[in-house]
């Protein structure tokens, strides 16, 4: 049952992935991406981790895509309004895309395809284990990083203001 | 390995929750028009049936019968999909929201709850933080400058209410620690309503299931003297429905969360002093919960024709400049309660 899930879930993820760069609508793709978001948030239940997978759909799908589908409705990107990319562009594009398909060939490569098999289903991913380990083990990290979002935040509230004067 | 009785259970709960949402919504349409009339001095719909009571099945049938456009340079697809993303987002919520005691058949437990999910909490934010990409996606595929201008309106309040929503609810996690609707509800047994522990909390997640739903006094993405309709402006027929009747789908279940977490959802003082069998006891909570529902939907219709419209800087500026320092303070306030004097 979980197998076949699983399938139908990384096949719709693929998909949607892909759309989001094949798609020369630019609606489309912040829109597909947002699938993505949901097949992987599904992954997470899969996997028993309830907590993980309903922030990711929070953070992701309900934040920050949001954004994106405002500036893509703001701009009013549409198909026939994209821009001709030149020569020198599409050989350097291709040059990129290639080496980073050459590292990731090799980073496969280099893997050892085990036995798939379902890791047995445990209860890790659970709101109060997570928040166990955030909170003991795991203070300092947690702590250092939300200090990083809070100076985040204000740089963002200084630059919003910067531009008034 | 598959529990089929538990698969019955639940199907058979949600097609009773899908068409009791709907026909409470169909009904509040009538309510709404009937309450506006007592408090405008008028009489309201009267025509269809006795009292007009007949008026929601008027109105659903004129909705199915009028003439279907898809204006010319919409994007057809997602013209389609605002809609239908709007009306499935609404619906999705009502999976976590205990409806009442358990019904008991000889030894099987009949629970009145779909989802009992550990992170039933973190559920509903995330459904209300997908709920606006149907008013965004029909809004922008409308491809008319009133719709997109409502679309943005609309995305952009739901993403400024959401952080005070977000911390209204934390306060009360921290009261019941656990992420869990029904423990949350069952915490407050007897009379312990949390309405009573978190006023300012409950006053503020009021206010924020205000903007959340479109209504008014924050009704600006379909504010009509200067956007015509809104986001749906270039709808018609039964898409144009299926906008209002998500609208009310959401009053409706805001109205069930917002007896949930502050009103002691199905509770209510003496209930287990009673000494009933369980079944009765079962359908006494059930009415008392939509006791509670029926009230609040009554508040937001009496507030809509009450209160004037906000404009839309003064929405902004209470969103984040009063309601977000006013939740942290609430929070920071509930946490000192539980370390120093509880």
């Amino acid at each position: 049952m979980s197998q076949l899930l699983f399938f139908t879930l990384s096949a719709m993820t693929i998909l949607s992935a892909l759309v989001v760069v094949f798609t020369r609508k630019p609606m489309y793709s912040v829109l597909s991406l947002i699938v993505c978001f949901f097949t992987i948030a599904g992954h997470y239940i899969l996997l028993n981790a309830q907590f993980l997978a309903i922030t990711h759909i929070i953070v992701y799908a309900g934040a920050i895509m949001v954004l994106f589908l405002f500036t893509v409705m703001l701009l009013n990107l549409n198909a026939d309004s994209d821009v001709p990319k030149s020569g020198k562009l599409r050989i350097a594009a291709t040059i990129t895309a290639g080496m980073l398909f050459v590292t990731l060939l090799a980073s496969i490569k280099s893997t050892t395809l085990g036995d798939f098999a379902f890791p047995p289903a445990s209860d890790k991913g659970l709101v109060q284990h997570v928040g166990q380990r955030l909170f003991t083990d795991y203070l300092l990290p947690f702590e250092i990083s939300s200090i990083l979002f809070l100076s985040a935040m204000i740089g963002a509230v200084v630059l919003a203001k910067k531009e008034k004067h | 390995m598959i529990d089929w009785w538990l698969i019955l259970d639940k199907v058979i709960l949600i097609v009773v929750i899908f068409v009791v949402s709907l026909a409470i919504a169909a009904y509040s349409t009538y309510g709404e028009r009937k309450i506006a009339a007592v408090i405008q001095d008028r009489i309201g719909p009267d025509r269809a049936g006795p009292w007009g009571i007949l008026q929601p099945l008027a109105d659903g049938g004129k909705f199915f019968l009028k003439e279907d456009i898809t204006p010319k340079d919409a994007d057809k697809f997602l013209f389609i999909l605002g809609p239908s993303l709007f009306i499935l987002t609404a619906l999705m919520t009502s999976a976590i929201i205990p409806w009442g005691k358990s019904f008991y058949f000889g030894d099987h437990e009949f629970s009145l709850q779909v989802a009992n999910l550990n992170v039933g909490i973190l559920y509903l934010l995330a459904v209300v933080s997908i709920g606006g990409y149907g008013i965004m996606i029909g809004g922008w595929a409308s491809n008319n400058k009133f719709a997109l201008l409502g679309a943005l309106r609309a995305s952009s309040q739901m993403i400024s209410y959401e952080v005070p929503m977000g911390m209204a609810i934390i306060s009360i996690i921290l009261m019941s620690n656990s992420l869990n609707l029904r423990e949350i509800v069952d915490m407050q047994q007897g009379f312990h309503w949390n309405v009573f522990y978190q006023p300012l909390g409950f006053l503020i997640f009021l206010i924020c299931a205000f903007a959340e739903c479109n209504r008014a006094p924050f009704d600006l993405p379909e504010s009509e003297s200067e956007l015509i309709g809104g986001y749906h402006t270039e709808y018609s027929s039964m898409k144009l429905g299926f906008f209002l009747f998500a609208e009310y789908i959401n009053m409706f279940i805001s109205s069930a969360i917002i007896s949930c977490l502050f009103f002691g959802g199905y509770h209510f003082p003496g209930l287990d002093s009673l000494n009933m069998s369980p079944n009765i006891a079962a359908i006494v909570s059930i009415c008392v919960l939509f006791g509670k529902i029926f009230f609040f939907i009554f508040f937001f219709m009496w507030v809509r024709w009450t209160l004037p419209r906000f404009r839309y800087d003064q929405l902004m500026r209470l969103g984040w400049k009063v309601l977000i320092p006013l939740s942290i303070f609430n929070v920071l306030a509930t946490g000192a309660w539980l370390t120093f004097v509880k």
